[in-house]
Parts: C-alpha cells; structure tokens; sequence
C-alpha cells in the first residue's frame, strides 16, 4: 500500500495538497500515482502568476509509461512552481510529499480545501479503483 | 493468475512490479526502470527470459526444413554452436515473428520464439514440418535467463567456473553446451554477455549465486528500452505480418542468395523489391522535452504520413528516441504529432547506443 499522509487533502485525480501557514497551498502528485505511472522524465510546472479554476489542467508529468496531466484541485492564482523538478524529475518519485512537490496556489475561496477527501476517503479511493 | 516462470518467487522476494505479459506473470521493474537501464549499459544486469519459446527440432532433413521456413539462410550456419537471427514469413511475406536458431550438430537445430506468439508459432511449425520429417520438442523443462553489460561475462565465469573457460572462448553469436548449461554469447540489449538455458530446478540457485556476485535483476521495462537504444526490433511493434522484412529494417536478414532456395514468403518479397519498396523503418531522436510515444503520427514534407512502432525516453541519450516505418523518401527531419502539437524530430539510422556509447 502507497504512503497516504494523515495530515494532506486529496483528489480523486491523485493530487495533494498541503495547507501552508500563510494560507498558501502546496501541491503535488499522491506516491500512489507517482508509483503507478513510473520513473519520471518531464515534469511541467505552471507558470507562476497564472490564474486556474479548480479543474484546469495546469502542469504535466511524463514517466517512461505516459505523460499525464495534473489538476488543480482548486480555483486560484499559482504563486511559485517547482523549478528545481525540471533538472531532477525523479524527485517526484523519491519524494512525492516533500521535495517533489509541483506548484504553490494562493487559494480564491479559503474554504474550498474544506471539500477536497481526506486522508481515509482518498485511501478508500484507491482501493476501489484498485478492485 | 497468468504462466509463472521457475524465478517468480525470487521475483516477488526482489521487489518486482508484476505484470501480464502475453499470458506471462513478469517483472516490470524492481524499483526503478532507468536505474536498471544504467545497471545494464555500466555493470552487468540479469533478465528472466523464460517465458520465451525453445524448441528442439531434430531429423535428418532439419536443414531443409529450416531453409524453406526462413527468410535467412541456415547453410550460414556451418559450425556446431553458431546462432543466426531470421524472420520467419507468410506466403505474403508478412512476419510470423522473429527468432533466434541455434546450429546444435548434425540433424539437431535450437529454436527460440517469442512467448506472446507461442501457439500461432508451434501451429506453423508444425503446419511446415510434415513433408520434411523432423520432430520438435517444446523445452519446458529448460529455463532462460541472460547476462548483459560491459562486466556480465566475467560474472557469469565466475557463477560457473567449471565452464568459464569454454565460456570466455565463445565468439559473439556462438553457443555451446557447458557443463550442462547452454550458454550463448547472444542478446537483446546492444551489450555484450549470455543467454543460458538451464533446467528449472537449477535456475533459482544460478540468479541467486548472479545476485550475490552483484548483478542487479532488470525488468522487461528497461528490457525494452535497452534494445530500442540498441535498434532491434519489437516482434508486435515494429513488424508483424503486416509488414515485411524489407519495410522493418530487416532486409539484411534476408538471404537472397542461392536464387533457387524456395523460402515462404520469397516471391512475395522478390515482387516488393522490383516494384520498389515504398516505406522504411527509420530511427527519430527528438531533442526537444516530450517522449516519443507508439503509434503517434509521423508528417513527412510532401509525404504520406508515417506512425512510431516503439518510442520511449531514452535513459542514454537523456531524450525521446524511436523508431517509425515512414516514406521511403524521407529526408533529415519530419514532424511528429505529440500530445496535439507538432514537433520536429531528427531522422537517424539506428542504433542509438551500442556498447555504451551513443552513436546518433
């Protein structure tokens, strides 16, 4: 079974997201996606400064297997994206919740985390999926 | 649950990401695929090939039964031990597949297929045997594995001392019988090392001995893009019977000479050549971010359009490489359809690697 931590929220599509003390959002791709799309050898992040509505997609991550798209969980403006990632993609798979993460998001409505799945509905999730 | 090779269990016990592949439980990867790929260019790395088909074919008329079956020439085949590479072709000339025969001794030759075209392979075989006579047998009790990298000779002499000598002596595309072991010095990866054939209740004691001397399993992942870096040819991607050898970037397996050997598949192909043959199979590099992908849509200048057989990203080079069957006029450049946009990829005469080194 994949690594799922307690204190993220998830999406059906398999992306993370961290709530940050300034209220910022950190997202990134689950170790469950990571692992099955396999080793990494592209990643595109957004453009900082780009607006997105929850839904768009706004980044793409390619492995030996396939490119895949990558949402954003929810509306707002990108205020940082992961540079370092281009040089070294396999960060995504090392370190899917830490040094791998995609992008920043400054949220348009605060309250819209609030919707995402937690931990266990995102871990039920997968399991589903998987049978 | 699909067919399980003798080495599953040490499959599962080393991490292994399972996979079906044609009706087989294998190794997709132990970890990481572009790890494995550089174990296999560096050091030395083992695959578990058992899933492939070997058949015995033995008779007194063996050699005129294999020189009608294929499109290459086994009178190449002089001395005991000597390996040659042949597509196998319908009356069309189209591809039944690919295959590696192995010259034993007089009256005995070793045949090795693909797993994913077993049954459709045997019933040809058989189907083409009757009026020569010769007997095949399937050898499921003989397990397959093989060694590959700058360093898997020298591991493999010393998994097996007693036969290390006749090992180290074997020429590229030889083979002999060792100490039990059928060792050829063939591959599929662009390196040197072996292919051993080894009875099954031997082979877990061999890839574990292979294990402790250091050399890492390698999944049919890095199995793949090992030989597309090498330009050798997917039997199912790259030809099928579909295609000829002619359009596959197989001409060169074709024997044409003697004129009056009746191959399957000869006239068919003698009428291809004279009217000329339209397509090629070529091979892209795309320096440019993104991966070449199968089946993605190749646009020649003027041209009919093309398609990718096989395409992946290349651990070697560090960018997309593949390989397409194109317009026989194609020139440096053309444009591949990657993702809804257009991209322009250089056109190279494969191998991409060979022997660790890039030369494209």
């Amino acid at each position: 079974m994949s690594d799922v931590p307690g204190e993220l929220k998830y999406t059906k599509s398999h992306e993370w997201v961290r709530i940050n003390e300034d209220g910022t959002l950190t997202i990134g791709i689950t170790d469950h996606a990571q692992d099955l799309l396999g080793d990494m050898v592209y990643i595109e992040p957004p453009e900082a400064g780009r607006n997105v509505a929850a839904g768009d997609d706004c980044a793409v991550v390619e492995s030996v297997k396939a490119a895949s798209d990558v949402y954003s969980p929810i509306a707002g403006e990108i205020v940082e994206s992961n540079e370092s990632l281009a040089d070294s993609p396999e960060v995504v798979n090392k370190d899917p919740y830490g040094d791998g993460w995609l992008f920043k998001l400054k949220p348009s409505d605060a309250g819209a985390v609030n919707d995402l799945l937690d931990a266990a509905a995102y871990t039920a999730f997968v399991e589903s999926e998987e049978h | 649950m699909g067919n399980m090779t003798p080495l599953y269990q040490q499959h599962v016990a080393m991490g292994a990401k399972v996979v079906d592949f044609g009706g087989w439980d294998m190794p997709l990867h132990y970890g990481s695929q572009i790890e494995e790929h550089h174990q296999v260019r560096r050091d030395a790395g083992m695959f578990d090939v058992s899933h492939m088909t070997v058949v015995d074919i033995k008779g007194a008329r063996v050699r005129d039964y294999l020189r009608h079956l294929l499109a290459n020439n086994v009178d190449r085949l002089k001395e005991p031990g000597k390996a040659l590479y042949s597509c196998m072709l319908n009356a069309d000339g189209g591809v039944i597949d690919d295959l590696i025969v192995y010259f034993m001794e007089d009256g005995w030759f070793r045949m090795v297929v693909n797993a994913a075209t077993h049954d459709k392979d045997m019933a040809w075989l058989n189907e083409q045997a009757g009026a020569f006579d010769v007997q095949l047998e399937e050898r499921t009790d003989l397990a397959m594995i093989a060694v590959q990298g700058p360093n898997a000779r020298e591991r493999i002499h010393q998994a097996i001392p007693a036969g290390a000598e006749r090992a180290g002596a074997l020429a590229p595309f030889f083979a002999a019988m060792v100490d039990g072991l059928f060792i050829a010095r063939t591959g599929y990866t662009g390196e040197d090392g072996y292919e051993l054939m080894v009875p099954n209740d031997q082979v877990e004691g061999l890839w574990m001995r292979l294990a402790e001397l250091g050399v890492k399993p390698i999944g049919l992942g890095a199995r793949d893009t090992l030989r597309l870096e090498a330009g050798m040819s997917l039997y199912g991607s790259d030809m099928d019977e579909t295609t000829t050898p002619l359009e596959s970037g197989l001409a060169w397996t074709v024997a044409w000479e003697p004129e009056d050997r009746d191959f399957i598949g000869r006239a068919a192909l003698n009428r291809q050549r004279q009217a000329g043959v339209a397509r090629k199979l070529v091979g892209l590099v795309l320096e440019d971010k993104g991966v070449l992908r199968n089946h993605q849509k190749v646009i020649v200048d003027g041209l009919e359009d093309g398609e990718i057989t096989s395409g992946s990203f290349s651990p070697t080079l560090g960018h997309a490489i593949a390989l397409a069957r194109v317009p026989a006029g194609i020139g440096a450049t053309c444009q591949v359809e990657l993702r809804g946009k257009l991209v322009t990829a250089r056109v190279v005469k494969p191998p991409f690697v060979r022997h660790g080194k890039i030369c494209v």
